[in-house]
């Protein structure tokens, strides 16, 4: 490509974003959007599949059948949500392989929050309630994303996603009606993941190393700032409907911004989650590891299979037995 | 003291073999119930662990399939909570092919299978009839079919895949061959053609196997020790501590609402 045309190239799609066109696989885009949109998407789809994980623990330990059918379907919603989002960024040029191996080997990360332990029912509630709001918080805007695929998997996403949202603030409101050992045990859940909830919308805007070009390619739309003050402002009503309080003295309305004021989040911990230090990392990332490798096998047979009956595939179905 | 054994009732919710006001016997809602809650909580077992995504959804979706009938079936003889987690062992009435441990893949897949055809071919018959279960095997016929395909398709792919896959499968389908005698044994309530689907669940399953490259299991299957015996409450060890895992919580706050 000559200089020429790739200036070219370069004004169409700035011209494209301009005009909040989306930008479909087949156009041209600058690499450095590529590998961001490529790193932003396998994150957000490694964070669907790891986050099973907390929620998986308590499927089996489910106080009642109608609950334990919401969280099977959420948990598979999640693993629905994580092949979506693999397929968007697939669109990229990447594949699937490639990500789910990044993933193993530690060089891609996904939500930090997913490194925090479901010791109670309570936190499955936690978790719908506060974790599934910051996501929504953080994805709706990327419904307006500019790469097409992407904004696309997202308005699905976040249709189930508000749903689970819905489902866990009604868990806890059960809770938080319920016995004085499960009030307790739902307020205990949300003094452990309100400051890991909020963290998840990312460093503060002055530290945040991708925000800028992120929003000048409009793939984001608003700063993690702006974000957290928004679910902030969300979740204390939310929260006093529930019966519950936030786990933070220094929550107060202010007048004066029209918003809440809220305590100082601790960075180091957040930082220390990110480096590995969190208190499931290990643990997340070793059930990956090891329901891949004992899945070898089982994805060589598919292989070898289809490799053999290439020829009769789809001619054979179940005919009916009954 | 009296130095003689007082013989205790084994406990359960619902008492008695009298069929309820909806004309639904019992023992064939639980054993039917049963059978469907106890897989369904072995799938979910398998949440986080599939060896592809496509698998966690699949598995996921069995597994609510099953649940989603098991609470139907539940419900027609008390409260679906209660039945699900303050029965002990002993008053669940389940097959004991479907509390199984997972195992690997192939094991999962041999009892889906196993038990896919059988519930399949149970459903169509009692989809047929004018008795009490007939609308619940009418909608619940059209998933098991879905299951059943799944399962095949597996058999397929994992007897007739690699060297190591195809050993894996034979050596589930031989293991689990035991306890699929029990699925053909009377059921009090339970108004089917025993016979017929004995003889088609053999036919289907031989020709699958066959088809899969893989060798019918030549152990017992009737009149193994296992036969019926779910079916009377008497399990094997591993279903206990499925159990307690399963009815902690619930049985941890007596009463409570969730």
């Amino acid at each position: 490509m000559t200089a020429v045309t790739a200036d070219a190239y370069e004004a169409a799609f700035d011209a494209a974003v301009a005009a909040d066109e989306r930008i479909e696989p087949r156009d041209w885009m600058p690499e450095a959007y590529r590998a961001t949109l490529v790193r932003q998407m396998a994150q957000h789809a490694h964070s669907e599949i790891i986050g099973m994980q907390p929620e998986a623990n308590w499927i089996t330990r489910a106080p009642s059948l109608r609950r334990k059918a919401i969280l099977m379907a959420k948990v598979q919603d999640e693993a629905g949500h994580g092949l979506y989002l693999y397929s968007a960024a697939e669109t990229l040029g990447t594949s699937r392989d490639e990500l789910l191996d990044k993933l193993h080997t530690g060089r891609q990360k996904y939500s930090s929050i997913f490194n925090y332990p479901t010791l109670t029912w309570a936190d499955v509630g936690a978790i719908g309630w506060l974790v599934d709001g910051a996501a929504i918080t953080n994805q709706v805007p990327l419904c307006r994303c500019s790469y097409g695929p992407y904004a696309r998997a997202m308005v699905r996403i976040c249709k189930e996603e508000s749903f689970h949202q819905r489902q866990g603030y009604e868990l806890l409101l059960a809770l938080s009606r319920g016995t004085p050992e499960q009030h307790a045990m739902a307020q205990d859940a949300v003094d452990r993941w309100w400051w890991p909830s909020l963290m998840m919308f990312g460093p503060p805007d002055d530290a945040s190393a991708h925000s800028a070009q992120s929003m000048a390619w409009k793939i984001k739309r608003h700063s993690n700032d702006e974000l957290r003050q928004r679910f902030v402002d969300i979740c204390v009503p939310q929260a006093e409907s529930l019966g519950l309080t936030l786990p933070d003295p220094d929550l107060r309305w202010n007048e004066e911004r029209g918003h809440h004021d809220f305590g100082a989040i601790d960075w180091s911990e957040f930082q220390a989650v990110l480096k590995g230090n969190g208190p499931c990392n290990e643990q997340r990332i070793n059930q990956r590891r090891r329901a891949h490798e004992e899945g070898a096998w089982v994805r060589d047979a598919a292989a070898a299979y289809a490799e053999k009956h290439q020829a009769a595939q789809h001619t054979e179905s179940v005919e009916a037995t009954a | 003291m009296t130095a003689t054994p007082t013989a205790k009732p084994v406990p359960t919710v619902t008492s008695g073999t009298e069929p309820t006001t909806s004309g639904v016997s019992v023992p064939a809602a639980l054993a039917l119930g049963d059978d469907a809650l106890v897989l369904s909580h072995r799938l979910g077992e398998w949440a986080g662990h599939a060896p592809v995504l496509e698998e966690e959804v699949a598995l996921a979706n069995i597994a609510l399939d099953l649940l989603g009938q098991a609470r139907v079936l539940l419900s027609l003889v008390g409260d679906e909570d209660e039945l699900a987690f303050l029965r002990e062992e002993r008053s669940f009435r389940n097959l004991q092919l479907v509390e199984q441990p997972n195992g690997d893949f192939a094991h999962t897949i041999a009892r889906q299978f196993f038990f896919s055809v059988h519930q399949r071919l149970l459903y169509g018959q009692l989809a047929t009839t004018d008795g009490p279960f007939a609308g619940l095997a009418a909608k619940a016929v059209k998933e098991v079919a879905y299951h059943q395909d799944h399962a095949e398709h597996w058999i397929a792919r994992l007897g007739d895949g690699t060297a190591e896959s195809h050993e894996r499968m034979q050596r589930a389908c031989d293991a689990l061959w035991r306890f699929t005698g029990e699925m053909f044994e009377p059921v009090e309530g339970l108004e089917v053609d025993l016979m017929a689907l004995e003889a088609r669940w053999l036919e289907r399953v031989t020709a699958v196997l066959e088809r899969a490259t893989l060798t019918v299991p030549s152990g017992a299957r009737t009149g193994a020790w296992s036969a019926g015996a779910g079916r009377q409450g008497l399990h094997t060890e591993s279903f206990g501590r499925m159990l307690a895992e399963m009815q902690h919580l619930h049985r941890s706050h007596p009463g409570a609402s969730w």
